[in-house]
């Protein structure tokens, strides 16, 4: 007879994402690990399986040999009704065992408005959500990621925090676990002694104190927990574990690639951007061991394209001899090289070009702002001049459609700058006009406004956020603008950026409506199919959680912020610094022109920061 | 152009057609041995699969015609090297140079599980086999289009329906599967519209041989 989970997959969409058994998947026994990890991604399978991060970690668990690790992700809605319906727990998919079996289960969280998945796949998996609630060390829930920045949201759920690069960091915990469960430890013993490892932060050791007035005015450490938890990083990533041999999934995923970092870290300073900041200092890796990476991963997997991944590839110095390098093997493999993010330099434009003869990708470009003077204060250094001799080069060639991506409710945006989005994009259909090799094929300008959302650790972490209604007057503003019929407008609802905004400054008075939002059926709350804002509403006003605190308040200079007691590496003191700048309309130059003393490069000890 | 014989089965069933063709692409590309590729703007390897397989159906005789660059490589050789670069569940059984023309392929041997939790019901056997011996059976097939009504019978060559193991009943069909096409879900689906006293608990399907028009072995 066919078991219950093989009846019920002919019955949900897409079954290939739920059974595991893709080339490069990791099989051991498990009677011969010491820890088995349940590696969770609260998301879809096909979200998942695109991220590099956890492809890295996959590779640096199991290389481990008495550790099993295996991936578990997000059912699909349906999956999901059919699990409940069966009594079906969630599952593993390497081993196909139920995720509550699992010593460990470990979280990636990029995303805030993935916090409800986390939930809800712990209530899947039959594990209690709060951490007080899990006795002795099985099910040890821990996770890592950007969102662990600010993990407040999440501290009555997650015992702990494992902050920055993963590679050094993960190796060490487990070192930890495995003793515990060799010597016997009980929950409490294990939880102070993995504290212990630099980057770990564990959410029980430190209470909060709130003012009347709801502000944080006190975090104080227990157990003789550090004050401040400074993040991890891989200082050499030419000698850092890098996965050759990866998982090729057996059905289609978002990037479905070979995914090759080539530095990491930021030179570019954009004000808004959590990533530019966080993920500071600069390291590269050189085109040698980018290239011998390339070929045996491209073997060992057969896909046939590949990507140059990282914040701001342009500003990889390696990139032309790695492209040179690449380019003849790509070619002579039939793999299509892309090169994502690239600034509008000529050397890009020409190496667009090169490119081109592999495949033909879209123009994108991302001025986040309308003005010079806007984007001054965001440090957003892209000129109108770059956009337009890109774009008049571009439809010269034969291109016919552009993206151009906005952000409105940036500080200190008035309705001029505004207007501004609705000029610049004029100008580029007047540089269409002025230059298409082919006008009967019209031009297609795909704009795009987000709504603006301030992020911990970056110098608008302190920041208002417009209100909804304030957004989308401007959204109807720049809309009423638009005369072309080539400009396609979308923007995006302001309600998933204004909980995104909450939950990113959010401190743990917002566990309980996640909770309660779970409990109502929150989740898959990035997917439009999903997405209920009114089950959120509902659970602040149960919660009696008012989320203007965290969005239209902005945060005091002096105040007491959730996550000071997170190091990402720069100082508080640049930050400040770089917001007084932001609001005298002063760029930043990038580090290139002169270090502008951030402070990550004190995280460095034996390389040099390679801004 | 050469030609593969492959079975699918275990997980592998719940990939769909054109995860099978990416699948086989990648392994082609593991396994060092080289597709051509089509002329175009966008070239694809040349790997082509006889008969789409619905998600969720066995089988142990699909074929795929693929064309490699190069010096011809000995067939034994193609086959081992793609074996060794494939995941679980696909498995190549044998490879030929050449093969025969596909629209000669005409019929299909499948076997349809049928799975009754607290027993196969009494008569339920004797009812199927009555059933398919009517003269006509209209059945619905679904479509790009919709759905359509489609009498089934003048589809079916031979059809055996015998006990298997505990709850088990096995129908045994030689169908039509290229011009017409008969689904062996649609078997299924004659007796969940016309027999629902008898429709199973769960119902499996398997392709296990493919034949010409004269039910000789197809290659």
């Amino acid at each position: 007879m066919t078991d219950l989970k093989s009846r019920i997959l002919p019955t949900v969409q897409k079954p290939a994402r739920y059974v595991g058994g893709e080339w490069g998947q990791v099989r051991k026994n498990k009677e011969d690990v010491a820890v088995r990890v349940a590696f969770c991604f609260p998301d879809t399978y096909e979200i998942g399986m695109s991220n590099v991060g956890m492809r890295i970690l996959y590779g640096v668990m199991n290389q481990i040999p008495d550790v099993w690790c295996e991936r578990v992700f997000a059912p699909w809605g349906d999956m999901e009704q059919a699990m409940r319906d069966n009594g079906l727990p969630l599952w593993a998919l390497e081993s196909q065992d139920p995720v509550r079996d699992f010593d460990m289960v470990a979280f990636t969280i990029g995303y805030e408005m993935s916090y409800s998945n986390i939930l809800n796949m712990l209530r899947l998996s039959g594990i209690p959500l709060h951490s007080g609630d899990r006795q002795g060390l099985q099910n040890m829930v821990f996770a890592g990621g950007v969102c662990a920045f600010n993990p407040e949201p999440l501290a009555d759920f997650v015992d702990f925090f494992s902050l920055g690069e993963g590679e050094d960091i993960t190796v060490e915990i487990l070192d930890v676990y495995k003793r515990a469960k060799r010597e016997n430890w009980d929950k409490p013993r294990f939880l102070k002694e993995v504290s212990k490892v630099p980057g770990v932060y564990v959410p029980s050791f430190y209470e909060h104190t709130y003012a009347e007035n709801g502000v944080l005015t006190a975090v104080t450490p227990l157990e003789g927990a550090p004050e401040v938890v400074t993040k991890r990083i891989v200082e050499n990533l030419d000698t850092a574990y890098f996965p050759t041999e990866m998982i090729v999934p057996s059905t289609e995923i978002v990037h479905d690639r070979a995914n090759l970092e080539v530095f990491r870290g930021c030179i570019r300073g954009c004000r808004f951007c959590q990533a530019g900041f966080s993920c500071r200092p600069v390291r590269k890796k050189s085109p040698e061991v980018l290239y011998d990476q390339a070929v045996k991963l491209m073997e060992s997997t057969g896909f046939n394209e590949t990507t140059l991944s990282s914040l701001s590839t342009s500003d990889y110095r390696g990139l032309k001899e790695l492209t040179d390098k690449m380019l003849p093997y790509c070619e002579a493999n039939h793999i299509s090289l892309s090169v994502p993010s690239l600034r509008a330099d000529n050397f890009s434009r020409e190496l667009m070009e090169k490119l081109q003869a592999v495949r033909k990708s879209g123009l994108t470009f991302a001025p986040e702002a309308g003005t010079q003077r806007l984007r001054d204060v965001i440090n957003k250094n892209l000129t109108e001049e770059e956009i337009l001799t890109t774009c008049a080069q571009a439809f010269a060639g034969g291109w016919n459609s552009v993206k151009l991506y906005f952000m409105l409710g940036l500080p200190t945006e008035t309705d001029e700058d505004v207007l501004g989005i609705a000029e610049l994009v004029y100008k580029v259909i007047q540089a269409w006009k002025a230059n298409a090799v082919n006008k009967k094929r019209g031009l297609r300008v795909h704009v795009a406004t987000a709504y603006f959302v301030p992020k911990p650790h970056t110098p608008f972490q302190w920041e208002k956020q417009i209100t909804p209604q304030e957004y989308l007057r401007r959204c109807k503003l720049l809309k009423e603008h638009f005369y072309s019929k080539s400009i396609e407008y979308d923007y995006h609802s302001p309600d998933l950026s204004r909980l995104e905004a909450v939950f990113a400054r959010g401190d743990r008075r917002l566990g309980p409506v996640i909770e309660e939002a779970v409990k109502m059926g929150a989740r898959l709350d990035g997917w439009d199919e999903y997405f209920r804002y009114d089950i959120w509403q509902d659970a602040f006003a149960r919660c009696g959680v008012n989320p203007d605190f965290y969005t239209v308040r902005g945060y005091g200079e002096d105040e007491l912020l959730p996550w000071d007691m997170i190091d990402v590496g720069v100082t508080r003191k640049f930050l400040l610094r770089e917001r007084k700048r932001a609001y005298g309309d002063t760029v930043t130059p990038d580090c290139r022109h002169g270090c502008a003393g951030c402070g990550a490069n004190c995280l460095l000890e034996e390389v040099t920061c390679d801004a | 152009m050469p030609r593969l014989l492959f079975e699918k089965t275990g997980t592998a069933i719940w990939m769909s057609h054109l995860d099978l063709m990416r699948v086989f692409q990648r392994a082609f590309k593991r396994a060092g041995l080289p597709l051509t590729h089509t002329k175009g703007f966008n070239p694809r390897p040349s790997v082509s699969i006889a008969l789409p397989l619905s998600v969720g159906v066995e089988s142990i005789c699909e074929l795929l015609d693929f064309d490699l660059e190069g010096e011809p490589i000995p067939v034994e050789e193609i086959r081992d090297k793609l074996n060794a670069a494939l995941v679980p569940g696909v498995h190549v059984r044998e490879c030929y140079e050449t093969g025969r023309k596909i629209r000669d392929l005409s019929l299909l041997r499948c076997r349809v599980t049928l799975e009754y939790d607290i027993g196969v019901p009494e008569g339920a056997a004797e009812a199927i086999r009555a059933l398919f011996t009517r003269e006509s059976l209209t059945v619905e097939k679904k479509s790009k289009n919709g759905t359509a009504e489609q009498d089934i019978i003048p589809m079916i060559r031979s059809l055996s329906v015998e006990p298997g193991e505990r709850g088990i009943l096995l129908l045994d069909g030689i169908v039509c599967c290229q011009n017409p096409t008969l689904n062996p879900a649609q078997l299924h689906g004659a007796i969940v519209r016309y027999l629902p006293e008898y429709a199973p608990d769960f119902c499996h399907i398997r392709r296990e041989e493919i034949y010409d028009t004269t039910q000789t072995i197809f290659r």
